[in-house]
């Protein structure tokens, strides 16, 4: 059977794929559409992986959003002429290897990657405590108040711009260094 | 914060991207240029260069290390992807160390035993283990760099397989200045200064490489 009959019906392979050249080429809005897609799975991942491990899946929220966060930092690393959902699946299961080392766990992560578990139909948990909140607090002076605006409280960078009296370019550097700085901190974490 | 919430300021980060690829070649081409800036402050070519390039033993000994940093480049830039757990270049990588293996046995064959030692151990040893390693700082470095861009899986590895470059390019440099072009001492010292190189990438790999 040719390899292409794999990516009918149920794998999302072609139709990611798009979305992310797409979004590598510029368009935000199926680069959002496109995370949209995949957190269902990397909540499922997640939760599946914590459970199997013995930690506990009460902050699985905090993996998948890491694990969303290592993928938007990466994403030039995914090469165009190769399949997305390998891809995928490798940066979610460093992320999940990487937390439960943190927590003491061997990095027992399960043989199924994102494609072939089905979709957590239930909606994001309220995380009022998320971890990332804590992380945006430990940035420091400009990039905390950037991504703050940005992130917690939805601005956009105009307005943030706008509000901050900074130019729209200080305020994308600020940000991605900011988010570059979350994705560290992270993965500093726990000790902390 | 709400993973929707996180998911829109990541799209408005901007989903445009710095392709990896022409990076990784740009950060190659930049090092080999330092070390060779370097090499040509310090060292350069040796003076009767243009005789050298008539003798086998002078030619076979760059090619070698030319095709060591080539191979290792193509091996090394897959493994900046996440999902590449074993590069399927890697035998490539074998092309060096065999070319290497052969010609020390054809040395053996055709020259007499009591020269092997004097060959092996020749005139320039300590100023080789030194100077690959100095002239391959600049492109270990910003290999380092690229590969801090990529998202390699084993951190160790992706670094050894810097200082591998790195110390590939400094010894096809270094080869252009040294005069002894026995397969003999290459394989020993040139062997020993770039595992060196590997090395030093592999502990700084394990520190720099996490993400």
């Amino acid at each position: 059977m040719p390899a292409a009959n794999k990516h009918n019906g149920a794998s999302p392979e072609t139709a990611w794929a798009e979305l992310m050249r797409a979004g590598l080429a510029g368009d935000a809005a199926a680069y959002r559409q496109l995370l949209e897609a995949i957190a269902p799975r990397l909540r499922k991942f997640a939760v599946n992986g914590l459970l199997r491990s013995g930690i506990g899946n009460a902050d699985a929220e905090d993996v998948v959003q890491e694990i969303l966060l290592a993928i938007h930092l990466k994403r030039q690393t995914w090469m165009q002429d190769q399949p997305f959902l390998p891809w995928l699946n490798a940066i979610a299961r460093h992320k999940l290897i990487d937390v439960m080392r943190r927590r003491g766990r061997r990095g027992e992560v399960p043989i199924e990657g994102l494609i072939e578990i089905l979709p957590d139909e239930a909606a994001a948990p309220e995380t009022s405590h998320s971890e990332l909140n804590k992380l945006v607090s430990r940035l420091d002076g400009k990039s905390q108040t950037v991504v703050s605006s940005i992130s917690l409280d939805g601005n956009s960078i105009k307005d943030t711009a706008a509000k901050l009296g900074m130019s729209e370019g200080a305020v994308r550097v600020a940000f991605h260094r900011g988010l570059k700085k979350l994705a560290e901190l992270y993965r500093a974490g726990e000790a902390a | 914060m709400k993973t929707d919430d996180l998911i829109a300021s990541l799209a408005a980060d901007g989903p445009a991207h710095r392709p990896l690829r022409p990076l990784f070649a740009a950060a190659a081409i930049l090092g080999t240029l330092c070390a060779f800036a370097l090499f040509m402050l310090t060292l350069g070519p040796r003076p009767d260069v243009d005789q050298a390039l008539h003798t086998m033993r002078f030619d076979f000994k760059c090619v070698v290390m030319f095709i060591l940093a080539v191979t290792t480049f193509f091996v090394a830039r897959d493994m900046t992807r996440p999902e590449v757990t074993r590069s399927r270049l890697r035998p490539l990588l074998w092309a060096a160390p065999l070319l290497l293996i052969l010609s020390v046995a054809v040395e053996l064959i055709v020259m007499p035993p009591d020269t092997w030692m004097p060959r092996l151990i020749g005139q320039n040893m300590p100023y080789c283990t030194t100077m690959i390693p100095l002239f391959a700082l600049a492109p270990l470095a910003l290999m380092l760099w690229v590969f801090r861009q990529g998202a390699p899986q084993n951190p160790v590895r992706a670094g050894a397989i810097a200082g591998l470059l790195a110390g590939g390019i400094g010894a096809t440099l270094y080869a252009v200045h040294c005069f002894d072009d026995s397969p003999l001492f290459v394989a020993t010292w040139y062997t020993l200064a770039i595992t060196f190189v590997t090395g030093l990438g592999a502990l700084l790999g394990a520190r720099l490489l996490r993400w």
